[in-house]
């Protein structure tokens, strides 16, 4: 099956192992990701002021373009995209005067019509692959990978767009286990890992990196599997200064789940893009018998 | 009606200050049908209604009107005034010219005095069309039902019972007891409910007048206030309670160990069981879910110990037929389901527990005999978090009242958890303490100033485990900060909901619930005891969260309206009710849809509609919507209202008949 | 640690014009505090979340345009999801940051920002964030 795909800009630039992963590992699954021909930035934060339509132009505008190509469906990746796109969408349904005003404004573009669905991929492949038949695909399973599933904020709340319950959700897990992953308990599945606060308070981030990947290990987590280029960043590439403040600090490989879901897959290793990981996964995957 | 009196009042000055009584008499004295008009200063005194009295009887008057107050006052006065003359009370009319006319115009004579004329006009024009109805008697009998055998139902019980009427008191647990037996101490004496309730307990078993039908729940309930038919389901026991003697060898013999809900999941019990030791009946009962001989078809240990044969695997679930005159409702209360609050890992974590189970692990017939140790690994806790309004106060992911009992039952389990561990901390997070009852703020600074508990005045937000211990995430709003805790047992203050079953049971009775399912009163402050229907009464947690004192005194008021019912031989029936005229009603059924006391039913066969005379509340409603108007209301007919509109509006007749053409 | 509570202060433009653009009524907070006791933020945060809601209550807007909370806050939802009254706080923080953003008035700069963003890497998004949140 084919799908309308909206990457947005992180997966072109910094967080391209998330992309190659996602669109290898779907294709195992049958799913062909359709990138959108034309797409522009999401909006990366969703506007909470009443009064602001401006900023919500960036994410209709994105959904006209899939309406242009015929599509009821949009897949997205990054939890900023995802969590942009389907609150703006939300928001035009609940708000017909909203939606006419942004219409007026982008006069040259086509009418949208809040009639398109925005999903999120874990979402799209549970409700069409489902998982029984994601574990009768899986050749290479993850067995004695001990993970920690790590929402973040983007994927839960608000209410209006969570994935699943907000409190203890288990769309991720099943699909973790459905690839033959041990899951484990992780109470900071849904707390925040500082977002954008990397850029200018660097430290508030270190602080929040410590906690996470402290208390996944303190779990019994081997990996944090994660769904956002902005968690990735923080939690990955800041253990190099979480260490640097806390020389006791223990690290651990992050990974987006399409990475481990394209192992386990039998996928290209190359897809996985290891490469642009900063604690390398490898080691402790071959060290499990995950990889050769 | 030939011969009609008119009797005006002064009330003092009350009328006579802005009425001009002399006026008044003149006027009315002049109109038809009206043989005498007399004013007095107070018509309600003893010599005002001997005078009403002695001129009905002298004059020979069919009816009469009294010029005075609302008729909430004084109608029902002066239609016993007519009941002494011997003329029927439904003859009797007021027109209320204080409220309505002297009050409302004290300064402006002139109009007052024509206002109160024209209620007087138009009030004769309505008597004059007024039928001669009679009230009806209905039998009454004088046996109550009960169901729930709480403290609520025991209450109320042992009161009818005293009383000297029949009950029957239904549980559908094995035993009678309800949550309060469950219960370690209750605040803020520390009596225990050994102490103080199995007592009444034996007294419910042991009473002549109060018949026991636990493990029995409502079928089906038909009939009316006085007279109802109530369907019991006997569920079967497996034992024949007949033949049983209580010896528990049957109990201690049995293999089978399921959870023991009456222990709230967190020790085993057996299939073979009764609630609890002080058990009332004492017989036990089969848990068919969990016995081997029902489950794999082998065991039957039981048989073979009865030394009297009691056991019956064959028995089935019976139907008995009770007949009462009055039910209560004492159905209490559950705590909401430990899934429906993930925030703080309940449902998740063994060690995250509700305030019922905490109450069960310090009670002395609990899981460790008193001992509190905490389910997932017994370790004796060294300290314990409790989160008080989990669940109440929350209107937007659970319920939004307050549970009203929780802030005295935590500051007593901190306190008993200090007496029982004697190193262990104690720590509350709450938003306000509400200790309103008699001693109850003395308790609460008793437990803060003795116990060493440390009340943190925050909402926690998250639960959850950090190896072997639970971590809690909280908030000190009085420093400001927020409050990592490390504790080895949580303990919920889950919000309190109806019991299990009190939709159901709504249903079967029509009663009226709020959304919550808590049974709604016929008025929040002036009947709290009963329900909007006649002959139902509610008592305890039933109708609202309540703490022991509080559910005492609402069955024992409960209790009181039955016994004020049975006190009467007959009920008599008020005839100012409605009335189909079956020619006319076109089947549609709205009158039934908007009647508040189920009183009009679409006839099972013809479809017409039919009042019951006797639930009938004379309120209206249905005879507003008839959209074909087979629905009257007895002697407040579409005629005779039209009539007293056309006399009161008599000044603009010009302008309304310009209006007609 | 005193205030003076003013009548003229309770409810003015200010608070109202705040209440606006969150689509909010500060006055369904009870106060409860669940709000700060969750927020991942709060152990950098001057004014706790429910401090905020408290200021704007009693009218002290400039404590609360003042602090350095308002800008540490990065709308992750969870003080308005777990709200037992639902008040939507990360709205309110996000109007507390457009009124002071509408005064032309940056919480970064912008040539800083997008220099840091170049030396270290920074995700695309951060950089989006950053200058859509922090920046008017």
């Amino acid at each position: 099956m084919e799908v309308s795909y909206f990457p947005g800009c992180t997966l072109k630039q910094t967080a391209k192992n998330f992309e190659t992963s996602a669109i290898s590992s779907s294709k195992l699954l049958g799913i062909e990701l359709k990138e959108l021909s034309r797409w522009n930035c999401c909006g990366t934060v969703y506007s909470l002021a009443t009064d602001d339509s401006m900023h919500h132009l960036a994410p209709i505008r994105n959904l006209i373009r899939v309406q242009e190509e015929g599509s009821k469906e949009v897949v997205t990746l990054c939890s900023m995209c995802y969590n942009t796109l389907k609150q703006a969408n939300e928001l035009v349904r609940a708000e017909p005067d909203r939606l006419q005003k942004l219409n007026d404004f982008m006069y040259l573009e086509e009418d949208y019509k809040p009639d398109l669905e925005v999903y999120h991929l874990v979402t799209y492949i549970k409700d069409n692959v489902g998982y029984e038949k994601l574990k009768d695909k899986v050749t290479n399973p993850l067995s004695g990978l001990k993970v920690a599933v790590y929402y973040g904020c983007l994927l839960l709340r608000p209410d209006s767009i969570k994935l699943d319950d907000r409190e203890n959700p288990r769309i991720m897990e099943d699909m973790m286990e459905a690839l033959g992953a041990e899951v484990i308990d992780f109470p900071y599945h849904n707390e925040c890992c500082g977002s954008y606060h990397t850029l200018g308070k660097r430290d508030l981030v270190i602080e929040r990196t410590n906690k996470i990947i402290s208390e996944a290990k303190l779990d019994g987590a081997d990996v944090l599997v994660l769904s956002c280029p902005e968690c990735d960043f923080n939690l990955d590439h800041r253990q190099k200064n979480t260490l640097e403040k806390y020389p006791s600090f223990e690290t651990m490989p992050v990974l987006y789940f399409t990475q481990l879901m394209n192992i386990a897959l039998g996928g290209d290793l190359a897809d996985c893009g290891f490469e642009l990981n900063y604690i390398d996964p490898i080691p402790l995957l071959k060290d499990k018998g995950i990889l050769k | 009606m030939k011969r009609i009196g008119v009797f005006v009042c002064h009330c003092g000055l009350n009328i006579a200050g802005s009425v001009d009584i002399d006026k008044i008499v003149e006027e009315v004295s002049k109109l038809n049908h009206i043989v005498y008009v007399k004013n007095y200063i107070f018509l309600c005194s003893q010599p005002g209604q001997q005078m009403v009295e002695d001129i009905v009887k002298e004059h020979n008057l069919d009816g009469f009107i009294v010029a005075n107050c609302s008729p909430t006052l004084h109608e029902k006065t002066f239609r016993n005034t007519a009941i002494r003359a011997g003329m029927n009370p439904y003859f009797v009319e007021v027109a209320n010219i204080r409220e309505q006319s002297s009050w409302p115009h004290s300064k402006e004579k002139k109009k007052a005095t024509q206002k109160a004329l024209l209620i007087i006009k138009a009030t004769i024009k309505k008597l004059v069309k007024n039928l001669d109805y009679h009230s009806k008697r209905v039998d009454l009998t004088k046996r109550a039902l009960i169901i729930g055998g709480g403290i609520a139902g025991i209450q109320a019980a042992l009161d009818i019972a005293d009383g000297g009427y029949e009950v029957v008191l239904l549980d559908r647990q094995q035993s009678i007891g309800g949550h309060m037996a469950q219960i370690s101490e209750t605040f803020p004496t520390l009596d225990c409910p050994q102490c103080i309730m199995t007592p009444k307990m034996t007294e419910v078993g042991n009473h002549p007048k109060i018949i026991l039908r636990t493990y029995s729940e409502v079928e089906e309930v038909t009939g009316f206030i006085g007279n109802f038919t109530v369907k019991i389901r006997k569920k079967a026991t497996s034992v024949d309670w007949t033949k049983c003697t209580g010896c528990g060898e049957c109990i201690a013999k049995c293999p089978a160990k399921p959870l023991s809900v009456f222990d709230c999941f967190l020790s085993k019990g057996t299939a073979m069981y009764r609630d609890f030791e002080q058990a009332v009946p004492s017989f036990p009962v089969i848990n068919r879910d969990a016995c081997l001989y029902f489950q794999k078809g082998v065991c039957r240990i039981c048989e073979k110990v009865c030394p009297i044969d009691a056991i019956d695997f064959e028995q089935q679930d019976e139907i008995v037929e009770e007949q009462v005159g009055a039910i209560i409702i004492a159905t209490g209360y559950d705590l909401m389901p430990m899934s429906e609050q993930g925030e703080y890992g309940a449902g998740k974590y063994k060690d995250v527990i509700d305030g019922m189970q905490f109450e069960r692990l310090l009670a002395s017939t609990g899981p460790y005999a008193g001992d509190v140790k905490r389910p997932s690994d017994e370790k004796v806790p060294d300290s314990v978090v409790f989160i008080q309004c989990a669940g109440s106060r929350d209107p937007e992911s659970n319920y939004p009242y307050c549970s009203k009992v929780c802030c005295m039952y935590i500051a007593k389990q901190a306190l008993l958890y200090k007496h029982n561990v004697h190193h262990g901390q104690a720590y509350i997070f709450y938003i306000d303490i509400r200790s309103t009852g008699k001693g109850y703020e003395e308790f609460v600074q008793r437990v803060q100033e003795e116990s060493g508990v440390i009340y943190i005045r925050g909402k926690a937000s998250k639960v959850f485990k950090r190896g072997d211990k639970m971590v809690v995430w909280g908030v000190d709003t009085l420093t400001g900060q927020t409050v990592e805790i490390e504790t080895d047992l949580v303990v919920l203050a889950s919000a309190m909901i109806p019991s299990s079953g009190a939709f159901t049971l709504a249903s079967k009775t029509r009663l009226a619930t709020d959304k919550y399912g808590w049974f709604s009163e016929a008025h929040p402050k002036l009947r709290p005891v009963e329900s909007v229907t006649g002959g139902y009464y509610l008592a305890g947690a039933a109708q609202a969260p309540k703490d022991i004192p509080e559910t005492v005194t609402h069955a024992s008021g409960a209790a009181s309206k039955v016994l004020a019912l049975f006190s009467n031989d007959f009920l008599e029936s008020d005839p100012i009710i409605v009335q189909v005229d079956p020619e006319i009603c076109n089947r549609c059924g709205y009158c039934e849809a908007v009647c508040a006391y189920d009183a009009v039913k679409l006839n099972s066969k013809t479809k017409i509609a039919e009042v019951n005379e006797v639930l009938c509340e004379g309120c209206g409603a249905c005879a507003a919507t008839c959209p074909s108007g087979a629905i009257s209301h007895r002697n407040n007919t579409r005629s005779q209202i039209f009539d007293m509109i056309s006399v009161a509006t008599e000044d603009y007749k010009e302008i309304t008949t310009k209006f007609d053409k | 640690m005193k205030i003076n509570i003013k009548n003229e202060e309770i409810r003015s433009e200010r608070v109202l014009r705040i209440e606006e653009i969150a689509g909010e009524n500060i006055f369904k907070c009870y106060q409860c505090g669940k709000c700060s006791a969750g927020c991942p933020s709060a152990d950098q945060m001057d004014l706790l979340p429910n401090q905020v809601v408290r200021n704007l209550q009693i009218g002290k807007v400039d404590a609360v345009l003042n602090s350095k909370s308002i800008w540490i806050c990065a709308s992750c939802f969870m003080c308005w999801t777990r709200c037992p009254r639902g008040v939507n706080l990360t709205a309110l923080f996000e109007a507390c940051r457009q009124v002071k953003l509408r005064e032309n008035i940056d919480e970064v700069g912008l040539k800083q920002t997008i220099q840091e963003a170049e030396e270290m890497d920074i995700p695309q998004i951060a950089v989006i964030s950053v200058l859509r949140k922090l920046t008017s």
